[in-house]
């Protein structure tokens, strides 16, 4: 039977994209800008608008044919057929998501990608040379999120292997997670390694606009407009909520009183950990993964962390790795058969999903934190990583942009 | 004369500004500070990391009265400001030489 478009899977593939978008600009934009000092909030914030600008114009002209081209090379890469853009027709189907045109099947896996790169500056901020980020930017999703997107989800070995992750928790969380710690490990820590949010308001819309996108983001990765979108929205909302709850909960015994800043962390973590079993687990699995989520994310950034000293400046190896290892890991145990037929997980009699998810889970963060180690360090040596001492101090607004967030 | 230099907490600054205003006392500049005293700081807490904030925001007045007035000024001064926790603040008083009033050129006194 051919392929016929659906203009209901269309049109929700369409929405989901948009949404997708949102989360990166403003939505990251505003959740890292807040929680950064008033003298870096512009730079903060750039850095997330900067990564959606570049990573548009790879993906349409050479990324999305190397994720997604007709696999080749034993499952490490695409064929790039449609190079610059070229060859894909208007009505043309995609492969992948049968009943959409293949450019909405684009468009919506490049928001993917985009918020990708855009999560790793969180880790970064208020130290790194804005002119380095862009370059970063440039190579990182060139060499490592093309790779690994087509791994797990372009037809690549992982996707043969059986490596489940609905809509992107190894691809997206645990990638740029890992890819965070190796470009702090390279950068040094700050001067002032304090978390003190200088506008906590612009988190809680940031925060917000994310769970909100994060609908398009786990929905929409259902690639249809019916039951398992249905299902992966319902899911994505329980795990947040349960994820909020939990991380309030460890406040109250901690320091006897629920943060604001602890209810937003809670709620990404829940966010992160739902996002490769949304599409695979029942709700009531939800409800345990955003449980147990917020735990091990707190775990990590309260004890890992300063153990360790790594200097992750907005906690993303803390949130985006630890929670999207712990919901990688989870979809292996969890994954429901009757909840869609791809995936069956430990619990329901298939211990081998558990090990796939961890060969998938090992072999996307050795790539990463190896293939970023060396990106970083190429251009350390070429232009500098790191901005002057006295810029740091400055601030990264007026010494990197000659710009201001405040004139009060 | 003696200009008042009062050290407030900002949420008390409206109850201030009224008592003083029914002692008959308008003038009066105002500006938002940030400081320390006894107080040291408040402790906040961010993804489980606690964190000493020692500057503060204050609130900071400047009256210039008459010596007689200044009894008065500075007792309804203290009376609406005082909450008895740490943090309440300070009052500092020193002499004035002169005033003038610059639209009219007026000196002394009749120029506060």
């Amino acid at each position: 039977m051919d392929p016929v478009l659906n203009s209901g899977d269309t049109a929700w593939l369409l929405i989901s994209t948009a949404l997708v978008m949102l989360m990166t600009v403003p939505g990251l934009a505003l959740f890292y800008g807040g929680l950064t000092k008033k003298v870096n909030v512009l730079n903060t914030m750039f850095m997330s608008l900067i990564a959606f600008a570049i990573t548009s114009i790879i993906w349409v002209l050479y990324g999305y044919q190397f994720a997604f081209g007709e696999d080749m090379l034993f499952g490490i890469i695409g064929n790039p057929a449609n190079l610059l853009f070229s060859g894909i027709g208007v009505d043309q189907l995609s492969t992948l998501a049968t009943t959409v045109p293949e450019t909405v099947f684009i468009a919506f896996q490049m928001t993917f990608a985009a918020i990708t790169v855009a999560l790793i500056s969180g880790a970064v901020v208020e130290r790194m040379k804005i002119s380095s980020w862009m370059v970063f930017i440039a190579a990182w999703v060139s060499l490592v999120y093309v790779p690994i997107a087509h791994w797990v989800w372009g037809g690549g070995f992982l996707a043969q292997l059986g490596a489940l992750d609905f809509a992107g928790g190894t691809v997206v969380h645990i990638n740029s997670g890992v890819a965070a710690l190796a470009l702090i490990l390279l950068l040094g820590k700050r001067k002032d390694t304090k978390l003190l949010p200088h506008q906590l308001g612009y988190s809680i819309i940031g925060a917000g606009l994310l769970w909100f996108g994060w609908f398009g983001f786990n929905a929409g990765s259902a690639l249809t407009a019916g039951g398992l979108a249905g299902q992966a929205f319902i899911n994505t909302n329980t795990a947040a909520a349960a994820a909020m709850i939990s991380w309030i909960i460890i406040d109250y015994l901690k320091t006897g009183k629920p943060t604001v800043l602890g209810a937003i962390s809670g709620a990404i973590a829940g966010l992160v950990a739902i996002t490769p079993a949304a599409g695979f687990v029942t709700v009531q699995a939800a409800v345990i993964i955003g449980l147990v989520t917020s735990v091990v994310s707190y775990f990590a950034i309260s004890y890992l962390k300063p153990k360790l000293g790594y200097d992750d400046a907005l906690d993303v190896v803390g949130i985006h790795g630890m929670s999207g290892l712990w919901g990688a890991l989870a979809t292996g145990l969890f994954a429901a058969p009757f909840v869609n037929e791809l995936g069956t997980g430990l619990f329901y009699g298939n211990p081998g999903q558990l090990l796939t998810q961890i060969i998938a889970v090992v072999v996307v963060a050795a790539y990463s934190f190896v293939a970023t180690l060396v990106i970083g360090k190429i251009i350390d040596i070429v232009m500098g990583l790191r901005v002057e001492d006295k810029e740091e101090i400055e601030g990264l607004d007026i010494t990197q942009h000659e710009e201001t967030g405040y004139r009060i | 004369m003696k200009e008042i230099v009062a050290i407030i907490r900002p949420n008390k600054l409206d109850e201030v500004k009224d008592a003083l205003e029914k002692i008959g006392c308008h003038g009066i500049t105002v500006t938002e500070v940030k400081g320390r005293g006894r107080q040291l700081g408040i402790t906040e807490s961010y993804r489980g990391s606690d964190y000493r904030i020692d500057m503060l925001p204050k609130t900071r007045l400047e009256i210039v009265v008459s010596d007689e007035d200044l009894e008065t000024v500075i007792q309804a001064i203290v009376e609406t400001a005082q909450t008895g926790d740490i943090g309440d603040g300070k009052i500092f008083i020193s002499s004035v030489e002169d005033v003038v009033r610059i639209r009219t050129g007026e000196r002394g006194e009749k120029a506060i």
